[in-house]
């Protein structure tokens, strides 16, 4: 009787074992996947500033300096990007963030370059673009945090070491600009709503 | 009251309503299936004093037949038929700038859920409105009209599609699916069964009572109570489940406004979006009734969606939007008061 009971205790503990790794694993692999889209939506606008900077380059040059805030933002974020963890790549992209908002915004003066088609669509293309980034690592924040919760809370931290999770780090605004209410209105609004 | 709610209690809280009345829908399919039986059972067991014979319950084995394998038509093929009888057409590759900007806002909302991209679909016609049909997330399409493309701005769209990728990501594409399937069903058996007793004239009752003579006592009082009030369900049966889907078509749209505002983290905008959208009232011609559960505004502009109240409640398949908007505006302010930007006044 004894040893049956034994027998159930040890079945049920190695079963729980079994599942709890696995849902750590499993979170672990969202965390990665979720951090995988950031970068894809990152990647996209790196490629996509040059295309900006060369169509706007035209009729802005009154505006070397604000282009090559961004061509500079640009570069050092696709550096940190390539090999540094989340924090630098984090700090890297809002800068780019902001150079961009400047840049929009001083190309609001320009009617010319507001009315053309073509500087229409890249603008609605880096603008969809930034708000992906910006869903994309709300997305990651909440996946991560999920999996840093299951990890430290008991009894999973019992199998934590096993499944060799580690605390997956946040992506958090540093700036405080960012933090603040966005004044830069990235949306292309119509005329008349 | 619930608008006092933040957007996680609002989901919880919606949710077991919904299950509440799923249950609720399939006691409903089960007594309009075995009832019959339980009331021939009980006449015969009348007939002959407690001492029946088995007998096989024909009458709800058949009907859940034919519902089973109804329903499982209209569950493989009601999203098509829903998107080709509003005329919807696909978009794959955006000719015009609005229909790039609802591309690319779907996109940004499929990253913010972690969801596949839907199959992104307009519809030629002025009244704004938008819809989503579908088995589960991969399967999953939105269409949107002309109207609504012209008259939102961006960030309103946007709140628009996230209240749609809602319904997406809490699987209600999945629950209307279903529930406009067994809604059908239930119409289709109710006409059928209807025709099927007036044809037989008094055959019903003369099962019930008419052979066994001896026939009497409470055994025969309870087959007649069961079998009045299984023809009772029978008849309203059609307008009952219509009921209960705008019941849970309504529970659906403020668990969507939810979830679409804790994805934009912006629900002043659905809130305004929903405000252009009521000041444009004329009915959407493109969307038949069977669809318009599915949208975010009532297509027929029916005044039962304007009004709070007991008929109202019963008959629309929104809430009012009214109430929809003071809610979100209620959220939004919420969420300026736990950032600290509210001014202290």
């Amino acid at each position: 009787m004894g040893a049956i009971l034994l027998l159930v205790v040890v079945v049920v503990i190695v079963l729980w074992v079994v599942s709890a790794y696995n849902g750590l694993v499993a979170l672990k692999n969202q965390t990665v996947n979720a951090w995988k889209q950031i970068d894809v939506q990152l990647k996209r606008r790196h490629d996509l500033i040059p295309n900006l900077v060369n169509t706007v380059k035209g009729s802005m040059n009154f505006e070397k300096e604000t282009l090559d805030a961004v061509i500079s933002a640009r570069s050092r974020a696709m550096q940190s990007g390539s090999g540094g963890g989340v924090k630098e790549t984090a700090a890297a992209e809002t800068a780019l963030t902001g150079a961009l908002g400047k840049l929009f915004v001083v190309m609001e003066r320009y009617p010319d370059l507001k009315s053309s088609q073509n500087v229409r669509d890249l603008q609605e293309e880096l603008s969809s673009t930034e708000n992906k980034i910006a869903f994309a690592r709300q997305f990651y924040n909440d996946i991560a945090t999920g999996y840093n919760t299951k990890q430290q809370q008991f009894p999973t931290n019992l199998v934590a070491g096993l499944a060799k999770a580690e605390i997956a780090e946040l992506w958090e605004i540093e700036d405080k600009a960012e933090r603040a209410v966005p004044t830069v209105d990235l949306s292309l609004q119509k005329p008349q709503g | 009251m619930t608008a006092g709610l933040n957007l996680f209690e609002q989901q919880a809280r919606n949710r077991r309503l919904t299950v509440a009345w799923m249950a609720l829908f399939i006691l409903f399919f089960a007594w309009l299936g075995f009832g019959g039986d339980l009331a021939l059972y009980l006449a015969a067991a009348a007939r002959t004093e407690g001492q029946v014979p088995y007998r096989f319950p024909w009458i709800g084995v058949v009907i859940t037949v034919i519902a089973a394998i109804a329903a499982w038509v209209a569950w493989r093929k009601g999203p098509q038929q829903v998107l080709w009888s509003t005329g919807a057409r696909e978009v794959t590759a955006p000719q015009t700038f609005e229909e790039k900007q609802l591309v690319d806002v779907v996109e940004e909302m499929a990253v913010a859920t972690g969801l596949p991209k839907p199959k992104v679909y307009v519809i030629d016609d002025p009244d704004p409105n938008a819809f989503t049909t579908g088995r589960d997330p991969a399967s999953a399409c939105i269409a949107a009209t002309t109207g609504l493309l012209a008259v939102l701005n961006r960030e309103e769209l946007q709140a628009v599609v996230a209240h749609e990728m809602g319904h997406v990501r809490n699987f209600d594409v999945r629950l209307m699916t279903l529930i406009a399937a067994l809604v059908g069903v239930i119409v289709v058996l109710s006409n059928g069964m209807g025709r099927l007793l007036r044809g037989g004239g008094g055959r019903g009752l003369g099962l019930l009572g008419g052979r066994g003579r001896k026939a009497s006592g409470p055994l025969l009082i309870a087959a007649l109570i069961v079998f009045v009030l299984w023809v009772i369900t029978l008849i309203l049966a059609p307008f009952i489940s219509r009921i209960m889907a705008m019941a849970v078509s309504r529970d659906r749209e403020y668990l969507a406004d939810a979830t679409g505002a804790e994805l934009t983290r912006n629900p002043g905008a659905l809130a305004s979006a929903l405000q252009k959208i009521e000041t444009h009232e004329a009915p959407t011609t493109h969307i038949k009734e069977g669809a318009a559960h599915l949208c975010i505004a009532d297509p027929l502009g029916r005044d039962v969606n304007l009004k709070e109240g007991r008929l109202a409640d019963l008959l629309a398949t929104h809430p009012p939007m009214a109430m929809r908007i003071t809610r979100l505006k209620g959220m939004a302010f919420q969420q300026l008061k736990t950032s600290g930007q509210l001014p202290t006044a």
